[in-house]
């Protein structure tokens, strides 16, 4: 049934009502048309602007038991497991990530049936050409394709249609009311998939958890992940999962604009300098380990920092071993003239550096390896890469926090089905993508999870609605 | 020396799309920016020159307008194009042709076909123009072979001389070795690229226009264009093979080949340019460089011009339109002749000479890290 005719009289009605318009949202409406249903997409963005943090996505990481045309070598459920469970030190429900991890296999053709594209991974990221498919001209491109095949199954969707309020009645959703830029409408469903994404770009949300310092923090992708759709879900009973203050957060650099800087405000030279607070003082590990595998603590150690800012600080002979980024490195002639730009304490930083220099001791420096460039008794310590700074001209990169996605959302079971506070599942509501990301991914992060955990619980969802909505 | 407004952009966004690289799938530009890490003016107009403007990159980007970091690289790229083609011309004092190309080619033209239509009267009886003439050398009785075969070779000697003038200013300045463009394999490499338009494809998927619907079109009418020009170019040859070796005179038979060639060829230069300009009138704005209109849709008309004339010409050549006819198709041919170094044609020249060095450079770094 298409409610072509029904947008006129403004009461809509549909199997499937997805709210968002990100991957997690165009797999699930995908899946439910598939499955027969009628889907209708609310975006609250313009069509522009629309999918959310996916548009700055690039990749996903799907399980396979042997090399394709686009992935260098097998990654099997084992080892994804075993790399979830590091990262996110156990903070994951093992059913549902497992689950999550066996259907990924499958999800690499699904993915391309819909119109996307993979590709070979991305020059500088060589570190993930076996275990992350990337798409073919990034996100947005892979959001182009997703959104023409959903259209062309007759998946009716809305853009600038923001929901104010969902009607959730003994745990069963009846109908959601959309604020357009001409007025409001309602669209009744038979079943609710929330695709709406999390709530980081909803500051006061973040200092609920963080406390003030949240009020530094940029934010990397959509302006419109506020978590309204999440906080009507949790008012109406469900369940909530995860900690309020865990989310992927990577340091980037801190004159990227507040959002939607995307990938190139990144910075991946830590290891290759130090880093400082605004006291000029040293204060992790910048060469514990490989860059893919450690950059995604530096978010929440900038956090920490007074101010929540730090300062990257290299010399010449490290200029150009890293990806460029967007704003070009600050540069002086000396540390303490570099410190003067920055506004800093030019005798401190001076000092911090001289020290620093002084405990480096030699060795074979190697960008590829952990190699044997390290301090001794410095604290903390620069294990790898640890090379004096000590050649002209001298450069930093001012960073901030910044976020990429939330972790706190509801709880739903193997279904995608919500989890209602008083027990059990849900009527006729599921959850995709972001806003039930905590259930697999706690704290911590690997790179391209988040896209798989919004298109195979996107799948899902719209799976078990479309069978919901025929019954 | 002061960069160009476009110069000026077009380094901000290569240091943009650098710092990305979502887009390094889609075509040849991408993967050669990643190989430079900051862009002299030279490294710009190469990929400039590079860039098909399939759009692809345009529709995936997340950081197009009306995002504020406003990437746009198909029409700053086609800006950049445009103003290397005025720096490359020879002699330097025609480059302001391209300030106002349309205008220009459009008045060259009209000047060569009057030039023509002048001429036949001039040198013949008034009346000899609209006189019905059958059979061969009945072209010839209006303006003789040598002369024609004089007017328009040394028209022709004139570009091939500019082009060879334009290619090494391009070469020179991108920084291309000089020994590059005698090697068989990125020679061989670029013309198999540009023979199939092989980044006018979207990375796979056909070039993108209106909307990020991609479509095959513009390769399509591209192709048409292309292989028209090619077989009007195969005609003319064969036709001057006839004629000094077989002494042979035009007109020549329909089945023959000159006249099939000639035929295919003009159907191609018809048809091809329509189809491109049709799709140039509903793309997508943000991808255009508006000051490029004018170069674009006089090439566009003078390929039309030659090849409707040319085929007219055909249909009526025994009638006593065939003189006014010629004189209009020889105005066409020779106004584009002597218009291909300072017009949109030149695209062609310097794109495939951008796609040999693209393929010098990727058999450079295959041959330096066997690991990718």
């Amino acid at each position: 049934m298409n409610a072509e005719s029904a947008i006129a009289g403004h009461a809509l009605a549909y199997d499937v009502v997805v709210v968002g318009g990100g991957n997690a949202a165009l797999c699930a409406a995908i899946a439910a048309r598939r499955a027969g249903a009628s889907v209708i997409v609310l975006e609250a963005a313009s069509k522009f602007y629309r999918g959310g943090n996916t548009r700055h996505t690039r990749n996903m990481r799907c399980a396979h038991d042997a090399a394709t045309a686009t992935l260098s070598g097998p990654y099997t459920e084992d080892e994804f497991w075993d790399d979830l469970l590091r990262v996110t030190e156990g903070e994951t429900n093992e059913q549902l990530a497992r689950m999550m991890i066996r259907e990924s296999k499958d999800m690499l053709d699904w993915i391309a049936e819909q119109g996307v594209r993979f590709q070979p991974s991305l020059g500088g990221t060589l570190s993930l050409g076996r275990t992350n498919s990337f798409f073919l001209g990034g996100g947005r491109a892979m959001l182009n394709a997703l959104y023409l095949t959903a259209e062309r199954l007759g998946v009716d969707v809305l853009y600038d249609a923001e929901v104010i309020a969902l009607d959730i009645r003994d745990d069963r959703f009846q109908a959601a009311t959309v604020q357009q830029p001409d007025g409001r409408i309602r669209v009744r469903g038979e079943a609710l998939i929330a695709a709406s994404g999390g709530f980081e770009s909803n500051i006061d949300k973040l200092v609920e958890g963080w406390g003030e310092i949240a009020r530094n923090f940029l934010i990397r992708g959509t302006p419109n992940n506020r978590g309204t759709v999440l906080d009507m879900l949790l008012a109406a009973g469900v369940d909530s999962i995860g900690d309020p203050t865990q989310c992927h957060a990577v340091a980037i650099d801190a004159r990227a604009p507040k959002y939607d800087g995307g990938i190139i405000t990144r910075l991946d030279c830590v290891v290759f300098g130090i880093v400082v607070n605004n006291k000029c003082e040293r204060f992790y590990d910048e060469g514990e380990d490989a860059w893919p595998k450690r950059y995604a603590i530096w978010g929440r150690l900038v956090a920490t920092q007074p101010d929540q800012i730090a300062y990257i600080i290299f010399d010449a002979k490290s200029a150009n071993l890293f990806m460029p980024s967007l704003y070009p490195p600050i540069k002086a002639g000396s540390i303490g003239e570099l410190a003067a730009t920055l506004g800093l304490d030019p005798e401190k930083l001076t000092e911090t550096v001289k020290q620093f220099n002084a405990s480096v001791r030699d060795g074979d420096f190697n960008p590829d390896i952990l190699d044997d460039c390290h301090t001794e008794n410095l604290t903390p310590p620069k294990s790898h890469w640890a090379r004096r700074i000590d050649t002209g001209p001298y450069y930093a990169y001012p960073v901030r926090p910044g976020i990429t996605f939330t972790y706190f959302g509801v709880r739903v079971d193997h279904e995608a089905r919500l989890t209602m506070k008083a027990g059990g599942p849900a009527a006729n509501m599921y959850a995709a993508g972001e806003i039930m990301a905590g259930n697999v991914l706690g704290r911590g992060y690997a790179a391209g999870i988040g896209m798989t955990i919004g298109s195979v619980f996107g799948r899902i969802a719209g799976h078990g609605a479309a069978r919901h909505a025929a019954q | 020396m002061q960069r160009s407004k476009a110069l000026t952009e077009a380094d901000r966004l290569m240091t943009i799309c650098n710092s990305c690289r979502y887009c390094e799938g889609l075509c040849a530009v991408f993967p050669a920016m990643e190989m430079r890490r900051a862009f002299s003016g030279g490294d710009l107009n190469y990929l400039a020159n590079l860039c098909h403007a399939c759009g692809a990159c345009y529709f995936d980007c997340q950081f197009s307008p009306p995002h504020e970091f406003n990437v746009r690289v198909p029409s700053v790229l086609a800006r950049v194009r445009h103003e290397s083609y005025a720096d490359y011309a020879w002699p330097p004092a025609l480059a302001p042709l391209f300030k106002r190309n349309g205008l220009a080619i459009a008045l060259i033209s009209a000047v060569s076909i009057a030039a023509f239509i002048l001429g036949f009267v001039a040198f013949n009886d008034p009346t000899a123009l609209f006189e019905r003439r059958q059979g061969p050398g009945s072209f010839y009785a209006l303006m003789p072979h040598d002369t024609m075969a004089l007017l328009f070779g040394a028209a022709f000697l004139w570009a091939i001389v500019a082009f060879v003038k334009g290619a090494r200013a391009f070469w020179t300045d991108i920084g291309a070795q000089q020994s590059t463009l005698a090697e068989p394999r990125p020679f061989l490499r670029a013309v198999r690229d540009a023979a199939s338009l092989r980044y006018l494809d979207g990375g796979g998927v056909g070039c993108y226009n209106e909307d990020e619907r991609p479509d095959d079109n513009r390769r399509f009418y591209h192709h048409l264009t292309f292989w028209g020009f090619m077989l009007c170019f195969a005609s003319t040859s064969v036709a001057t093979f006839y004629h000094y070796l077989l002494h042979r005179e035009a007109p020549y038979p329909l089945w023959d080949l000159p006249v099939v060639l000639g035929t295919f060829g003009g159907l191609g230069l018809v048809i091809g340019p329509l189809g491109l300009y049709a799709a140039k009138r509903k793309r997508e704005p943000a991808m255009v460089d508006a000051g490029s209109r004018g170069m674009d849709a006089a090439f566009l008309a003078m390929l039309v011009l030659t090849g409707a004339t040319g085929l007219a010409l055909l249909v009526l050549r025994d009638t006593s339109a065939m003189g006014l006819l010629l004189a209009l198709h020889l105005g066409a041919v020779f106004a584009l002749f002597i218009t291909l170094p300072y017009g949109k044609f030149v695209h062609g020249l310097y794109r495939f000479l951008a796609l040999v060095r693209y393929a010098k450079e990727r058999l450079t770094a295959a041959a330096q890290s066997p690991s990718k």
